[in-house]
């Protein structure tokens, strides 16, 4: 019931938006999210974005696993 | 593709996998529950119980939001289907679904107006278009889908369409966890909790449920490495025996969560007691369609015909298999009387239903349970 | 014709049918059996093997990017042919079409029949035309047979496959399936996919070429390659072992499937070729088939092993396994 993608905002007007992934486009609705910007990764279930993604928190959680003996602190 | 395919990555996912181990060594069994139709599709695609250690169990509990819907829903969505001027616009999970005696795919080829969209929107823009058809959309779905149906109610409201109703079967993911926690004999050391719910809700919906029932609540993605990840913080929690939230996907997940979208969703609905397959009645855990929005409300328009009597089918284990209580293999029907290609239970039909999940991806000698 | 609708009479047999056939199809489909307009055609066969095979073609929407029904009917059964080691060499070609249909999409579609043909090196050389009432057929239902000689050192059976051989395929795969739903379910997607639909059969007569020995080829069409596969490995002493990430997917594909819930390996395909080969002549296969232009794609994709006897299984990206079964029900887009 969670499937929904990241994908890219290409172009916003009001409450619409483009967004892109691999080259496919999809007219997308912002109702239910606020202050997206072209350029920025939002979260897409059912032509609704319902969240922005995060780049700094992401590269956290890849950077926890880069080294075998990282140091992960339990989160 | 960003954000997808580094989560994907075979030598992150390999080191989490070692730490995984690593993890699980020396601690008795245990058996965490993930309740999202899409952690449960996600985790066999990737072969993931495969790789686990072999004292850690993954449950599949109610989270295909179609598997717990009981019959009448789908019964009366085909009673209406029977209409010649209604159009019934549907996610395309419901369409394989088998009612007490047909299946939106059925109907469809007996000639019912049965259409696939990707979203809601696209409902209301058959409706606009169509203005002589009443559009009646299959509102299934948690608290990551029940918003964009509650916005797409608004945008009816707003821009005057009259001919757009909406059969509300949205059902709520906290009541379940707690309903899950009264099971008797499911024995759960931790949830693995939906993503995009969450994205939602917030992590902080799940504080009372780890606190009342004192267990372990993670929130994770669905890439393999978010849910490597996932287990292994649960796993942690074990080992130092708390039962805390935490939030493996902060990348989308706040602790606040959408609020614009819990407030859209509050607009158009209001909780309601709802009867889950297997699970029983649970109060408060269905969404209706507020009396201000009635003219959306397809619960408001008597069908037709009265629907016969909604029978579940016998011998199906569908209800035990959503509370974790027993595994697909070990239903009678599973594989024999039940098979994709003829379902008996929702289970197996729903593309994420956990039957239908071991029955594609196939249990065998590949994965150890 | 005094108009530009298919009528009812158009198929009856009589003027109107021989007019439609003069007029629509003679001049394109440039054969001299054809021309005859026998109830058979009759084909000189030097004394070889012949491959014959049929299909239907109901596809919707009738033009999709990438090709229409027409282009189809031609190289789904061509690459029939193609598949079995035949050098394909005719056609018949029936239509059974709906009353009211657009003369001049007829004869679009007539002009794709030719152009493909052209590609194939085939003719078509007999044919039937039907007409049917309103609601009947969809606007255009298309039935063409083949005919192919197979020499006689061609030995292409899934019988020959032993473990250890390797899976091949010639590129990408789940495009002609993407680009026929998105337009047909209305989904709004703006996406670059196109069909892959293409004839095989130089492709095809290149493998042979380069690796007489190769056990075994198969088009991957309706149910996508792990249908596909899963026909060729049902009920044997061997299973076929698939590595994910080998696969060849492009990224429109890729992200398309990612948005609607689908796996590529169930899609269909309409250009793709796939081959089994001994271990040891699997690269000489390989370089065969990127040496064609319909296979720059071209990799290997999976081996042959002992067990699981009669399945498919795929090793993901991170190293799990799960099995492959086939296709049920038809794939569609989910929020699940």
């Amino acid at each position: 019931m969670c499937l929904a993608v990241p994908m890219k905002v290409v172009e916003v007007s009001g409450t619409r938006a483009v967004v892109e992934l691999g080259g496919v486009r999809k007219p997308v609705s912002l109702d239910l999210l606020e202050g997206v910007e072209a350029g920025e990764y939002v979260i897409v279930h059912a032509g609704f974005a319902i969240e922005k993604l995060k780049p700094d928190e992401a590269q956290k959680t890849l950077d926890l696993f880069r080294e075998l003996e990282g140091r992960a602190g339990g989160e | 593709m960003r954000f997808i395919e580094e989560f994907r990555d075979p030598r992150l996912a390999r080191n989490a996998r070692s730490m995984l181990l690593r993890e699980a060594e020396g601690l008795p069994s245990a058996a965490f529950m993930e309740v999202c139709g899409t952690h449960t599709m996600s985790a066999f695609r990737c072969g993931l119980r495969g790789l686990l250690p072999p004292n850690v169990r993954l449950l599949s509990g109610p989270g295909c939001p179609v598997c717990v819907t009981p019959n009448d829903y789908l019964d009366l969505a085909l009673a209406h289907s029977r209409r010649r001027d209604v159009v019934v616009a549907t996610f395309g999970d419901m369409m394989r679904v088998p009612g007490s005696r047909s299946s939106l795919e059925k109907e469809r080829a007996l000639g019912a107006d049965v259409r696939v969209v990707y979203s809601p929107l696209d409902a209301l823009e058959i409706a606009r278009k169509e203005p002589s058809r009443r559009v009646l959309f299959l509102g299934v779905g948690f608290e990551t889908t029940a918003p964009l149906v509650a916005a797409s109610i608004l945008e009816a409201r707003e821009s005057g369409v009259r001919n757009f109703a909406v059969l509300s079967g949205h059902k709520l993911v906290p009541p379940a966890l707690e309903a899950l926690l009264a099971v008797k004999d499911l024995r759960l050391h931790g949830f693995l909790c939906p993503g995009h719910v969450s994205a939602v809700i917030g992590s902080d919906a799940y504080v009372p449920i780890a606190r009342d029932g004192r267990i372990p609540c993670v929130i994770a993605g669905f890439e393999p490495l978010d849910m490597i990840q996932g287990l292994l913080m649960l796993l942690r929690q074990v080992r130092a025996k708390s039962a805390e939230v935490q939030n493996q996907y902060a990348r989308v997940v706040t602790a606040g969560g959408n609020r614009k979208a819990r407030e859209a969703l509050a607009r158009v609905f209001e909780p309601a007691d709802a009867a889950w397959r297997g699970l029983g009645r649970i109060p408060s855990s269905g969404l209706r369609i507020r009396d201000e929005f009635r003219e959306f409300d397809a619960e408001a328009v008597p069908p037709p015909e009265s629907p016969e009597p909604s029978v579940e089918p016998r011998g199906c284990l569908c209800g035990l298999v959503l509370q974790g209580l027993k595994t697909p293999p070990e239903c009678p029907l599973f594989g024999k009387a039940c098979r994709p290609e003829n379902p008996v239970g929702a289970c197996m039909v729903s593309g994420e239903g956990t039957c239908a999940a071991y029955y594609k991806y196939g249990m065998d000698h590949y994965a150890h349970e | 014709m005094n108009d530009d609708r298919i009528l009812l009479a158009h198929g009856s047999g009589g003027r109107l049918t021989h007019d439609l056939i003069r007029q629509v199809f003679l001049p394109r489909f440039r054969s001299e059996a054809l021309g005859k307009l026998a109830d058979s055609a009759v084909l000189d066969s030097p004394g070889s093997r012949l491959a014959f095979t049929t299909d239907s073609y109901v596809v919707k929407p009738l033009f999709f990017p990438g090709g229409d029904i027409g282009k189809l009917s031609v190289c789904g059964t061509v690459n029939d042919l193609s598949v079995v080691g035949a050098a394909p060499r005719c056609l018949s070609c029936g239509f059974i079409i709906e009353e009211g249909f657009a003369l001049p999409l007829l004869e679009r579609i007539a002009d794709s029949i030719r152009a493909a043909a052209a590609e194939a090196g085939v003719e078509v050389v007999t044919g039937d035309t039907k007409v049917v009432e309103k609601g009947g057929a969809d606007g255009l239902f298309i039935n063409t047979a083949g005919i192919g000689v197979v020499p006689p050192s061609v030995d292409l059976s899934a019988d020959r496959i032993r473990p250890g051989d390797r899976v091949l395929i010639n590129g990408g795969i789940g495009e002609h399936g993407l680009a026929v739903l998105v337009q047909r379910e209305g989904l709004r997607f703006q996406s670059e996919i196109r069909s892959d639909c293409a004839p095989l059969h130089r492709l095809a007569a290149d493998i042979l070429r380069a690796s007489p020995g190769v056990r075994f080829m198969r088009d991957p069409t309706r149910g996508g390659l792990a249908t596909t596969l899963n026909e060729a490995a049902g009920g044997r002493e061997w299973g076929i072992l698939i590595d994910e990430e080998a696969v060849p997917v492009c990224d429109a594909v890729r992200g398309l499937c990612e948005i609607l819930g689908l796996d590529p390996l169930y899609v269909a395909n309409e250009g793709k070729l796939v081959a089994v080969a001994a271990a040891a002549e699997a690269d000489r296969v390989l370089a065969a088939m990127r040496a064609n232009p319909l296979g720059a794609g071209s990799r290997i994709i999976g081996e042959v092993v002992e067990k699981p006897r009669g399945r498919v299984v795929v090793r993901s990206a991170i190293g799990g396994l799960r099995v492959a079964d086939m296709l049920t029900g038809e794939p569609l887009p989910r929020i699940c």
